[in-house]
């Protein structure tokens, strides 16, 4: 035992140290898994659905096709789903973000209403991890015109 | 390593590194960055903002790059007791505080065309400002065990148990629901076009031999500053 040089020692020691660390740090964190998301996805609220009229926040992807503007025009109505089946209606007042759109991915603030709508009073747009080129080319001018008006709107 | 161990091999290497890494970086990261801003089209949901991704990316990397170089320095000083991996560490904490500053305001812009607001509480954006907290910490610490003569080991271990925030920063997005992306660069596969990848990796290594340029100019700094206390109390002695 006493062979190991000191610098020997104290490297084993601090690996060790930093092992123990490390596996404290990750386990905690990964008891945190379920406090420490920042929403429920749909499936999660169908099973484990939270008590009426308590403030949470809900994600997943706009399902296309299902997004209808009151006759009020300011208030609209969509449907959330995720990977499984799960469909969670959503009901919202306002003003959405620019990359609002059925078929993207969405984070909705609120509460659910004794009905099983979800009643949002933040609307947050969730982006993708895809990166992609508009291509401007191959498209006629109007269309070209209305796209870039479509995402410079509200940047000037 | 123990030939850079010495400080004159040190200062030698460093006396032609410095301007080097510092001269390259600018030039490169103003070319990566003027192609990003004339030459790159506009993204297809985000449109112009996109273009922030070639500051807010790089920052974000050499925040965390910044605290593995300090917590690297801080594990080579505690084993091998190498004084300049000391200094190593001291130097790139400044440098990592900036850039990770940077990262959170940029992201903070970002997020506000993009997301709808400019701050959310999601594991991500957490796990990043509890970092910049971190090198505040590791600053405080390390100037007070200079001032008060307390062991350099003290801000050595601090700076190794904040190395535990890094895979919680890199596995946030993965681990809970969060509204920022997950990872677009993962093993050996991109979800960024060509198009933005190209100029981003160059800005990324642009900023990189920035970060590289101060770290070595600050580990200068610090050993003149040393040196020339070592000689005042010489003086002194001698004085006296």
């Amino acid at each position: 035992m006493s062979a190991l040089k000191p610098k020997h020692q104290r490297l084993v020691l601090l690996g060790f140290a930093l092992v123990a660390l490390l596996a404290a740090g990750l386990l905690a964190a990964w008891a945190l898994r379920n406090q420490a998301s920042y929403f429920y996805l749909p499936d999660q609220m169908k099973a484990n659905p939270p008590a009426v009229g308590q403030a949470v926040r809900l994600g997943g992807m706009v399902e296309k096709g299902s997004l209808k503007t009151l006759p009020d025009g300011v208030t609209i109505d969509f449907t959330v789903t995720g990977r499984g089946n799960a469909q969670i209606p959503v009901r919202f007042t306002g003003i959405v973000p620019d990359l609002f759109e059925e078929g993207s991915g969405v984070v909705a603030e609120g509460h659910l209403a004794p009905d099983g709508v979800f009643i949002a009073s933040t609307i947050l747009a969730k982006h993708d991890e895809n990166y992609v080129p508009r291509e401007m080319q191959g498209m006629t001018d109007t269309k070209a015109a209305k796209m870039a008006e479509k995402t410079t709107v509200g940047l000037q | 390593m123990h030939g850079f161990a010495n400080p004159k091999r040190f200062l030698a290497l460093a006396r032609w590194l410095t301007p080097l890494c510092l001269a390259s970086g600018l030039l490169i990261c103003a070319g990566a960055l003027g192609w990003g801003l004339f030459e790159v089209p506009p993204d297809q949901l985000m449109g112009q903002t996109v273009r922030i991704l070639f500051l807010h990316v790089p920052f974000a990397w050499l925040g965390m790059a910044g605290w593995s170089t300090l917590a690297l320095c801080s594990m080579i000083f505690l084993v091998w007791r190498h004084p300049l991996a000391a200094l190593g560490a001291r130097a790139a904490a400044a440098p990592g505080a900036v850039f990770t500053a940077l990262c959170l305001i940029t992201g903070s812009i970002w997020g506000r065309p993009t997301w709808g607001t400019w701050w959310v509480w999601d594991g991500r954006l957490t796990s990043m400002l509890v970092l910049f907290f971190l090198f505040c910490a590791y600053i405080a610490l390390a100037g007070a065990a200079e001032r008060e003569g307390v062991s350099p080991r003290i801000p050595a271990i601090f700076g190794l148990v904040g190395a535990v925030n890094l895979p919680i920063i890199n596995r946030s997005v993965v681990w809970w629901n969060s509204l920022h992306q997950p990872p677009s660069i993962t093993m050996g596969k991109s979800a960024i076009d060509p198009v933005f990848l190209v100029p981003l990796l160059i800005s990324t290594l642009g900023f990189t031999l920035i970060f590289a340029g101060v770290v070595l100019a600050r580990m200068r700094a610090l050993l003149a500053h040393t040196q020339a206390e070592a000689r005042l109390r010489r003086k002194a002695m001698e004085a006296a």
